[in-house]
């Protein structure tokens, strides 16, 4: 049931235990232990909710920033990209393969705040070489789901 | 003009589908449990794999049988799925849609006179195709008790010496039953005894939610004498694509692919293309759908389970077919006061035959964030119904 019970929680966070055991044709206390389970192993590592901030009069922007750097004996890119991912701003750090190195990506409230924390903090770290900004223009699709559009059944109302 | 028409086809019964359709689509805010499709898009690599044979200009006819590739795609797909051979030479036709080939294939093997098998509750198709190839339906009537299979008993009692072809279709629309390998192996015996022809729609083969399906040709003797109808719609959400096919003995094949011949040429080139990539690369995309499925299908049972509405548990396709006769109503009244007074629409039992009275065919090819609404206004109406009982 794990991989089934994650499928159904990675699209919807919020299902409720009971309903869960329904639909997962388990019993609601099985769905309690292994949620617990796969939150003690750190697989479940919280629930989130996915927002559309371009719906809301609040001002953000989002960047994604490409980073190239020097490795450091023994640390790799580890120290590095720790240092990064300690502020606050940062959303998520991934070392990457291919032309750079990490792929960071952060949310603003402005261009400004942005273009400021990668002139002033990133790009002074002594192992950073280069970065590249490229800025969010518009969210299509975000986690799986399509921001843009809504689901419309177009299908016949009754059908043999 | 006098005699205008055929009397054959005026004396066909129209679909007792239709005429809840119309009540249904003049109601703008209905909600239906009444579709017999999947809710899902067509996976998209699929659908680009149709675009794209459109944009290399493939919209010429393929061979009348289908294209090469993809006949060869189902004969390797029916080795994986079933472990049987067939060869994709002579014994496979491309179908538009499964329901041309039980069209063609009752027609290319009954003769005047000869007996047509249907269990019912099914598929509306199948009575009046045996009529229009000349032949005479005889209903067998499933049975709640026996979980609407068809048993070695009741397939014995409805054989003639008339009989040609037995028409099994499992897993069941409107039912959602299956038949399992031992109720294959028991009816397959009567079927040898006998000597008759089977015809297998399969349609909902890659929706059930036991064991995985097993097809009446992996009974020992049994694909020699079989025509096995399955298609794209149900498994990979194609329904709208019009893309089906049969595999059978190439004797039998081969009438079938002259009569596809003559009527449709060759089923339609994009959707053929569509389909080579949903058999290579689409396996994923039916676990996932048929994952969904499940769940909706759990959801259901328990609602009913709840609400005290008797169900037995389907193991296939996508519907589930309880059991009203607790109301005292005809299907029939219990889904058009149900729609009136809950907007919401079901089709009843006995569209599928007379033997679906007291029952009802529930679609769960829906969200279940629309199940859950639905269902709250049938515990509703429900209630209701007992409450009014008390009363009088």
């Amino acid at each position: 049931m794990r991989e089934e019970l994650l499928k159904i929680i990675e699209r919807n966070s919020r299902i409720d235990l009971k309903e869960l055991a329904v639909i997962l044709g388990v019993e609601e206390i099985d769905v309690v232990n292994e949620l617990q389970a796969l939150e003690d192993e750190g697989i479940i590592c919280g629930y989130h909710t996915m927002i559309d901030w371009e719906k809301t009069s609040i001002e953000k922007v989002s960047a994604l920033i490409e980073v190239r750097v020097t490795p450091q004996r023994g640390q790799g890119f580890d120290n590095i990209a720790e240092r990064i991912y300690k502020y606050p701003e940062v959303n998520s750090v991934y070392l990457i393969s291919g032309g750079y190195d990490l792929l960071v990506t952060l949310e603003g409230k402005s261009l400004k705040e942005i273009s400021g924390f990668v002139s002033d903090k990133l790009s002074t770290l002594d192992s950073v070489l280069s970065t590249a900004t490229h800025f969010i223009l518009k969210k299509y699709k975000d986690h799986g789901t399509v921001l843009t559009k809504k689901y419309e059944d177009t299908r016949e109302k009754v059908s043999p | 003009m006098k005699d205008m028409l055929s009397k054959q086809a005026v004396g066909l019964k129209p679909s007792g589908i239709r005429k809840f359709f119309d009540i249904v689509s003049e109601m703008e805010d209905a909600i239906s449990l009444g579709v017999g499709e999947p809710d899902f898009d067509t996976p998209w690599h699929i659908r680009d794999e149709g675009i794209y044979s459109l944009e290399k200009g493939r919209t010429f006819y393929t061979s009348n049988s289908g294209l090469m590739e993809l006949r060869q795609e189902i004969c390797n797909y029916m080795k994986r799925k079933q472990g049987v051979t067939y060869d994709p030479k002579h014994e496979v036709l491309i179908t538009v849609g499964g329901s041309e080939a039980i069209d063609i294939g009752l027609r290319a093997v009954v003769n005047p006179g000869d007996e047509v098998l249907i269990p019912q509750p099914s598929y509306v198709s199948y009575e009046p195709c045996a009529i229009m190839a000349g032949a005479t339906p005889v209903i067998i009537e499933l049975k709640a008790e026996n979980e609407f299979r068809l048993t070695a008993e009741e397939l014995e009692d409805a054989i003639t010496d008339k009989t040609k072809v037995l028409i099994l279709p499992f897993p069941n629309n409107p039912t959602g039953a299956i038949m399992e390998k031992k109720d294959l192996e028991a009816i397959a015996e009567v079927i040898r005894k006998h000597d008759i022809l089977v015809m297998s729609d399969e349609i909902y083969a890659e929706l059930t939610y036991k064991e995985k399906h097993v097809s009446i040709v992996e009974i020992e003797g049994m694909k020699e004498r079989t025509i096995l109808i399955n298609g794209f719609s149900k498994a990979f959400a194609m329904t709208g694509w019009r893309l089906g096919y049969a595999c059978g003995p190439g004797e039998i094949l081969e009438q079938m692919t002259k009569l596809h011949q003559f009527a449709i040429m060759c089923a339609p080139t994009t959707s053929q293309y569509a389909a080579i990539e949903a058999l290579r690369n689409g396996d994923e995309d039916v676990q996932e759908m048929r994952m969904a499925y499940n769940q909706r299908r759990r959801f259901l049972l328990h609602s009913f389970q709840e609400m005290g509405l008797e169900c037995f548990e389907p193991f296939g396709a996508f519907y589930v077919f309880p059991c009203i006769k607790e109301f005292g109503m005809t299907s029939e009244e219990f889904a058009e006061r149900f729609l009136a007074e809950e907007k919401v629409a079901v089709v009843p039992g006995t569209a599928f035959g007379e033997c679906g009275e007291g029952f009802l065919r529930i679609s769960y090819a829906y969200s279940l964030d629309n199940l859950k609404l639905a269902i709250g206004k049938l515990a509703d109406f429900v209630g209701r119904l007992r409450q009014n009982e008390k009363k009088f």
